[in-house]
């Protein structure tokens, strides 16, 4: 290399100085949603309207669209020479720790206005909902922590579950998603033809199969039966029942509907956005009978800032399954990656209407494979609307 | 005793040590591993696409 080369080749050591992260402080604000129900209590007071019990559901369903909207897109990618450092700063770590003390606090909040007779039914529904987004939204901080190799975030990936009742989730993500994504055995990957509400049971019974199954097989290679206290989905549940029957003995039976509606709507958030993440797109059987190995296109992404910011970069989502591992302050964006319309805030909405969903998604999905949808993960009953 | 390292994640499975909590006990070759065993960390590589640890 000339000495010219060398001087005009970017340094990997002057790249870490000089690259300052731009949302560096932007993820304390995903620390926003935990505080829901304590926003919608402060808001009934400031406006004396009960309908502010629902604030919860409207910022996501209403307000974070609307962001993605207004705030628009950042493809922008970290300097490879500086990703090392980014991983290794543990301000990082902090922003999603703090999720869950905050999560909680607002759960026993909750319990108590639900428990103090001054809410009506509609209202603590309202408030329930409310609640649903944040342990919804906890499952995505879980999701960050669980794919980290340290025993405390896998702990911590738990205790984020428990509010949800959707403690297999951390197993079933980890070892079963992640292995069989975009193939027509992952519960979790949806499939072309299949709306929202065909999944959604889908999902729900077959991840949870699948995570026993999981389970299963590695206590018995262990030489153990599945019921033991060391079955992960049974430890992860227990914190669940403990955790609901403390609320109950504290606040009285009356919470147990509301922690339950919470803990439904909660985790169905977490299926619609494992819906739309790898929506059709499929994995290719090579010659040995092994699926071709995950890639940037078996992924949908966003770089909308604001649900990005929101869901720890979660839309960054090839080069996540790429790398599991990646902490999400480092995870890049690909240029070959499909790329839904808007943020997943905004595609959550269409995808609860499944009409809007399959006229937006269904010709990006042909078009992504050039119009030769035999190529797609097709649901086996909708083959023949798209001539297969 | 050899050791064979996750491409993807650096999960690493050394034969002598194991890993118990996969129910590999501590001494269990990487033959006796089964094919359809992922790795524990990433998920995203099976035992085939291990490598073998060059330990000079």
């Amino acid at each position: 290399m000339s000495t010219a080369a060398m001087h005009n080749a970017p340094s990997p050591v002057l790249a870490r100085v000089a690259w300052r992260d731009p949302k560096r402080y932007l993820w304390l604000l995903g620390l926003v949603v935990p505080t829901l129900p304590f926003i919608a209590d402060g808001l009934v007071h400031l406006t004396g309207l009960g309908a502010m019990w629902f604030f919860g559901p409207v910022l996501v369903f209403v307000f974070f669209p609307l962001a993605d909207l207004a705030v628009g897109l950042d493809p922008a990618n970290p300097p490879d020479g500086a990703i090392k450092a980014l991983e290794a700063d543990r301000y990082y770590r902090w922003c999603t720790y703090a999720f869950l003390p905050i999560q909680y606090a607002g759960l026993v909040f909750a319990c108590w206005l639900w428990s103090s007779g001054e809410l009506s039914v509609l209202e603590s529904i309202g408030l329930a909902l409310t609640m649903a987004m944040v342990s919804g939204v906890a499952i995505n901080t879980a999701h960050e922590l669980g794919h980290k190799r340290a025993s405390l975030e896998r702990s911590l990936s738990k205790v984020a579950l428990a509010s949800s009742a959707y403690g297999h989730f951390f197993i079933e993500h980890n070892r079963g998603h992640h292995v069989r994504v975009a193939t027509p055995e992952d519960p979790a990957s949806a499939r072309l033809g299949e709306s929202f509400w065909m999944f959604l049971p889908r999902t729900v019974i077959g991840s949870l199969r699948s995570s026993w199954e999981l389970e299963r097989e590695r206590l018995r290679r262990g030489g153990s039966g599945p019921l033991t206290p060391r079955n992960d989905i049974l430890r992860a549940w227990a914190m669940s029942v403990v955790l609901f029957a403390a609320l109950a003995a504290i606040f009285g039976l009356v919470v147990l509907p509301y922690l339950l509606l919470q803990a439904v709507v909660g985790f169905s958030l977490l299926e619609v956005v494992n819906y739309l993440e790898h929506y059709g797109l499929l994995r290719q059987k090579r010659e040995d009978g092994r699926y071709e190995r995950c890639a940037p296109r078996h992924s949908w992404n966003s770089n909308n800032v604001a649900s990005n910011v929101l869901l720890y970069h979660l839309q960054r989502h090839s080069d996540h399954h790429a790398n599991p591992t990646r902490r999400y302050q480092a995870l890049r964006h690909f240029g070959e990656a499909p790329q839904l319309p808007t943020g997943y805030a905004g595609m959550i909405v269409l995808a609860y209407i499944p009409p809007l969903w399959r006229r937006v998604m269904d010709r990006r999905l042909s078009e992504h494979y050039r119009g030769d949808l035999s190529l797609a993960n097709v649901h086996p009953r909708a083959r023949a609307r798209y001539g297969l | 005793m050899t050791r064979f390292r996750c491409p993807a994640c650096d999960y690493t499975y050394d034969e002598a040590r194991g890993d118990p909590r996969e129910g590999f006990a501590p001494g269990t070759p990487w033959s006796e591993v089964p094919d359809d065993w992922h790795c524990p960390d990433c998920g995203v590589r099976d035992k085939v696409d291990f490598e073998e640890v060059d330990e000079q």
